[in-house]
This record gives C-alpha cells, structure tokens and sequence, in this order.
C-alpha cells in the first residue's frame, strides 16, 4: 500500500483531483471574499451553491448544453442573492439569520424543483458531464503535465480569477471602493459612494460565482443531482475566507488544502482501505477547523462586516 | 429620485410582538402556495392533506407530538446559545453527540438495569451534546475562531464520525449496513399514552421548555448570558466573566440538542443510523428565530413545524406536492418574521432627494 501511495499514478491522479476537487471551493471563496470585502456576511452560500448544482444540472439534462446550465447556474445565484440584498442591504436585517434563511429556503427549493422536473425514479438521471481540457503541449510535461495542464474549463476559470478578483480588489479604484464601503461605510458615504449599491452588486457577483461553483459539482465532478452533493463546501468556502485573511491569494491556497485532502480521501477510498473511510470524509472538515484556529488570532475582519448601513444611524 | 429610508418608530403595543410569529407563518404559506400551484398541486387538496395529516385524528395527533420533540430541543438549544450571540448552529452535529452516548449505553451498558439506565443516557447524552458545543465556545472565546463556521464544521465532522462508529466499533455484529445493534429493552423511553408513540423524551422536551425559562428569568446565568448577547464589551465592564458565561451558555445549549439524539434512539430508532435525524438541528435555528429565542415561542413554532413536517408526508401521497416543500415554508416564514420583526421597531420613510 505504502509503495502504491508513492508511485508516480497514484500522485499524478492525486494532484489532478486535488486541483479538481479544489475548484468549487476555489470558486465560492472568491465570491465570498468579495461580498464580505464590502461588509456583508452570506450564509446563503450553502444553499445557493445547491440551487446552483440543481438548476444547472436539469437545465444541461433539458438542453444537453453544460455552458447554458453554468450560465443559468450562476443566473440562479444572482436571483438568491436579491434576497440578500433586500433583506441584509436594504433593510438591514441579521445577517446570519437572513443567510441562513436562504440556505434553508434555497436548499428545499432545490430538492423540490428536482423532483417537479427529475420525478422520483429508480435510477437518478445522468448528465454527459464537462471533460478535462488537455493543454497542447504543456499536458505532456510528466507529473505536472496530466494534473495540471488536463482541467476542466472551469477549473482553468477558477485559476484565471484568483488574480483577477485580486488585482480588481487591491488594483482598481472600484475595488477600493468595494473594500472602503466594507472596512467604513459612513467614510465611504461621505465621499459620494452609494454603500448599499456596492454592497448589492458584489451579492451579486458572489451569488453568480456560488452557482457556478455549486454547477461544477453535477455538470463536472459527478453526473447528476444528489441532496448531498455539496456536502458544506460553503461552509468550508467560508472558512477558507477567513483562513485566507480575506484575501483572494490566501484564501485560494486554503482551498487547495482542502481539495488536496478531499482528493487523497477519494483515493484511499478507491483503493478499498481498512480503515471505515468516514474517517478520511471527516478529515478535510476537521483541517479547515485547525487552519481556522490557526489563523484566527490574527485575522483583520472587515470593520463593517455584519453591521447593516443606515445613514441616519451614525456610529451607532 | 425617490430613497427610502428605515427611520425607528414608536414602540407598538405589546400584543404585536405576539402576533407577529402568526403572521409571518400565514405570510409564508401563502408565498409556499406559488410552488405548490407551478408543481400543479391543488391548493386545497395540498394544504387540507398537510393539517389533516398532522391534526387530523388521534394518532396523527400524536405522531405530531412525537415529532415536535426533538424539534423543541434543538430549537431550544439554538434559542438558548443565540440570545447570547454565541451563534451555535451546530445543534444537529450536538444532537448526534447525544445520541452516540445513548447508543452505546443502551447497547453496552448492560451492568445496570432499570430506570437507572435512562436516567444515566439522559445525564450523559447531554454530556455529550454540552461536550460537543463547548468546543466551539472554547475555541472562540480563548482563540477567537468564528463560532458560526466551527459549530458549522463540527456538525460535518459528527456526521463522518457517526458514519465512521457504524462502520466500525459500533456496526452490528453480522450486518454490512451502517447501523448499531439494537439497544436493550430498558433503555427504551416508555410510552406514556398506550397505543401510540408518546414517549418520556416528549415530556422531558415539555419540562426543558420550563427550565429553560426558568433559566433565563431566574438565574444569574441567564441574566448574565443576555447581557453577554445584548452587549459582551458592556458586560465585561459590569464584571461579568463573559467567556465563562458562553462556555456554559454552550453546555446547556449543546445538552438540550443531546437529549434530542437520546430520545430519537431510545424511543423512535432504538439504534444508532446516519440518518437519524432529518436537520432537526438546522430546522432549530428556524424554530428559535421564529419563537423570537422565547421558550414558550419555541415549544410554539416547534409545534407548527412538526405539523408542517408530519403534514407534508401526508400531503405529499395525496395531492403529490414533494415533500421538500418544507423547506421552503421553514425557510421562507424565518426570512418574513426578520421583515415583519424589523418592522416592529421601524417604519419606512420615503423622500425625495
């Protein structure tokens, strides 16, 4: 056993889902970090990752198109996050009761849409699910070649964000005011930035990315719906952007350690371990938990995170 | 252009406050009735089935109590830990903490016998629970680590430990399905109305509602644990001891989701599966908002939860309206009483600017 974990296969197959399984996490860390970056915490994230694994897999099994069911995915996201946006923005509610609400809302709706559509057959329906995308030339380089240059598309997409959400944030005037509206509404306020406008767009921008993130795990990792399917990755995702220090960098490497531990679970499994392999399924949660611990000592929250902005109530 | 803007209004009468859970829930079966009609259910039909299912007659009356339990529990539990902000939404991963002791005094526990038995799984289930939420409330209040996320995680950690256990030391001996052996004859809850399912665990939810209450009006403890949610920096100032205050916030919090666990194996499952519970844990978090963290609010919406739960089984075979509806009435009545809660202490001003 001990010489099978060190063969070449057995790490090329490793790397290679530890890039794979990374990339909803990846996906709903950004999005996380960028709608915490302006003030606001999602609990949505779990079950609009769900809605997002529903929707975009019954409109790839209506349509067979996977690019329409990540479009409508991510479309499906955005649409839970006008809930957030009414609720937590506009009117300012809890945040971690207005998020959790649509976990519970958005988790139910997804089942419930499933089987309106799926019905309850014997057997759940499949999907022709995405195919890794061999980079000419660069996917011939041994070990790093098949597990890194022969993703899937929108594992490349998660890697293409990572700087791109980063320069947007730390680069960009926008993103300064992304990141003031979150650290000082009143500031921003006062300097002609609309708070709650930028606090609804970035929901926005991280509702589409929870979908896409939740539509990878039915239209790439696997080839249909099932209840569990996402299994607390956006739980994880959150974790991993304060493991991350709210940083798209830091908080992408996180998710890598996840999925490294996601993948080696996968593979002992596969190999028919000893071992009941719970123990390996409860293992990248119990990780997260200790990078959290880890980190947290000296993480910098977002000053305006979870405090609703209303003018009339300054410093209040 | 047209703003609005939320502006604090005169306190309303009290009775508001009351009616306003009523409210939100009949808000909420309303907006649930849009996805019953596109699923081509007929709205009469679908809702007649889901409260004569659960109200209907004596034993689905019952069954509605019996289910109603374990959601008491774990909606006090959340209710508990919430009003001091500890945000524990871990009472699910608490509630399998319970029921593991249970399992495994009920299967190994075979030196003591009698009553005794019972009253021990109740202790140590929750132990167990306390045990498991503590964790988190150490781990915030001497490292910081955010509360939401670990009770979160921990919940996936039980799940895969409980899935470990019975594949593993807890199987049945002979059986490859994950499941417990059986546990023994009197660690059984005895029923307390023949011929149905009525069980100790249901009384002991009905005297947690008491203590619970008693807990937060009478003692030191739970005036401390509100000041501690109602402002922790103003409390530490006052010279409360504000980390002890959550840690035993959390085993209490943590214990109430435990007896859930004890009770759905001592008197539904009388074995330890991976499916033991149905997100009664997540489903607290609901009840306890919607009860707005009141014990007598939470025995209240627990009630009306089972009901829609019990209900939507029946529901579902008459009319063929999933049962997923659920959540969707669970999560759409918490989000209207945040509205409906928030309009309580503002009113809308719209101006021109």
């Amino acid at each position: 056993m001990i010489q099978e974990i060190f063969s070449i296969s057995f790490l090329t197959g490793l790397l290679a889902a530890t890039f794979r399984m990374s990339t909803p996490i990846i996906l709903a860390t950004l999005g996380e970090i960028i709608i915490e970056r302006s003030g606001v915490l999602n609990l949505g994230i779990e079950g609009t990752m769900l809605f997002g694994a529903a929707i975009g897999f019954l409109v790839t099994l209506g349509t067979g198109n996977l690019w329409l069911g990540v479009t409508m995915a991510a479309i499906a996201g955005m649409v839970l996050s006008l809930l957030m946006i009414l609720l937590a923005v506009y009117l300012g509610v809890s945040q971690h009761v207005a998020g959790l609400g649509i976990t519970v809302f958005a988790s139910g709706l997804s089942m419930f849409i499933y089987r309106i559509v799926v019905g309850s057959p014997t057997v759940p329906p499949t999907i022709k699910p995405f195919v890794p995308i061999p980079i000419p030339l660069l996917s011939q380089i041994p070990l790093i070649g098949p597990s890194f240059f022969n993703q899937h598309a929108l594992t490349y997409l998660s890697w293409i964000l990572i700087p791109v959400v980063s320069i947007f944030l730390f680069k960009t005037r926008s993103g300064l005011r992304l990141r003031t509206v979150g650290q000082n509404p009143f500031a921003a306020d006062t300097v002609g930035v609309n708070v709650n406008l930028v606090r609804s767009l970035s929901l926005l921008v991280g509702g589409a990315l929870f979908g896409i993130a939740g539509s990878f795990m039915t239209l790439a990792h696997q080839n249909m719906f099932l209840k569990d399917v996402i299994d607390g990755r956006g739980w994880v995702a959150i974790a991993m952007t304060i493991f991350g220090n709210w940083n798209p960098l830091s908080g992408a490497l996180g998710s890598l350690l996840f999925g490294f531990l996601d993948a080696f679970q996968l593979r002992l499994q596969s190999m028919g371990m000893k071992l009941p392999f719970h123990v390996f399924l409860m293992l990248p949660y119990l990780i997260t938990i200790l990078a959290l611990i880890s980190v947290s000592r000296n993480a910098t929250v977002p000053a305006g995170l979870l405090r609703p902005y209303r003018r009339e109530e300054k410093g209040g | 252009m047209i703003s609005m803007n939320l502006v604090k209004r005169e306190p309303l009468p009290p009775w508001v406050k009351i009616i306003i859970p009523f409210s939100a829930i009949i808000v909420s079966l309303f907006i649930a009735a849009i996805p019953i009609l596109i699923a081509g259910g007929n709205l009469w039909k679908a809702y007649g089935s889901l409260f004569f299912g659960a109200l209907g007659n004596r034993f689905n009356l019952l069954e509605t109590f019996v289910k109603a339990s374990p959601l008491i529990l774990t909606g006090l539990a959340v209710g508990f830990a919430f009003r001091s902000k500890f945000w524990n939404i871990g009472a699910e991963g608490q509630l399998y903490a319970g029921a593991i002791m249970a399992t495994i005094v009920g299967v190994y526990g075979t030196g003591i016998s009698g009553p005794l038995k019972i009253i021990i799984i109740i202790l140590l289930a929750f132990i167990a629970g306390g045990f498991w939420a503590a964790i988190p409330a150490f781990l915030k209040t001497k490292l910081k680590v955010d509360d939401v996320v670990t009770t979160l995680l921990l919940n996936y950690v039980m799940l895969h430990l409980v899935g470990a256990l019975l594949f593993g030391p807890l199987q049945q001996p002979g059986s490859s399905w994950p499941r417990s052996p059986q546990i023994a004859k009197d660690a059984f809850y005895p029923i307390l109305i023949p011929n149905s399912r009525f069980h100790l665990g249901i009384l002991i939810s009905f005297i947690a509602v008491l203590v619970v209450w008693f807990i937060n009006t009478k003692t030191l403890l739970g005036y401390q644990s509100k000041c501690v949610g109602v402002n922790i920096q103003a409390a530490k100032y006052g010279g409360i001891h504000t980390g002890k205050v959550i840690l035993l916030t959390a085993l209490i919090s943590g214990g109430l989701a435990g007896l859930a666990g004890a009770g759905e194996v001592c008197a539904i499952q009388y074995n330890l599966i991976m499916d033991l519970s149905s997100g009664y844990g997540y489903t607290g978090v609901v009840i306890a908002m919607l009860g707005n963290l009141h014990p007598l609010g939470i025995l209240l919406s627990a009630f009306f939860f089972s009901v829609i739960e019990v209900g939507s089984q029946t529901m579902s075979r008459m009319s063929g309206v999933p049962v997923y509806i659920t959540g969707v009435i669970e999560g759409t009545s918490l989000m209207v009483m945040l509205v409906f809660l928030l309009f309580i202490e503002y009113r809308i001003k719209w101006s021109k600017s």
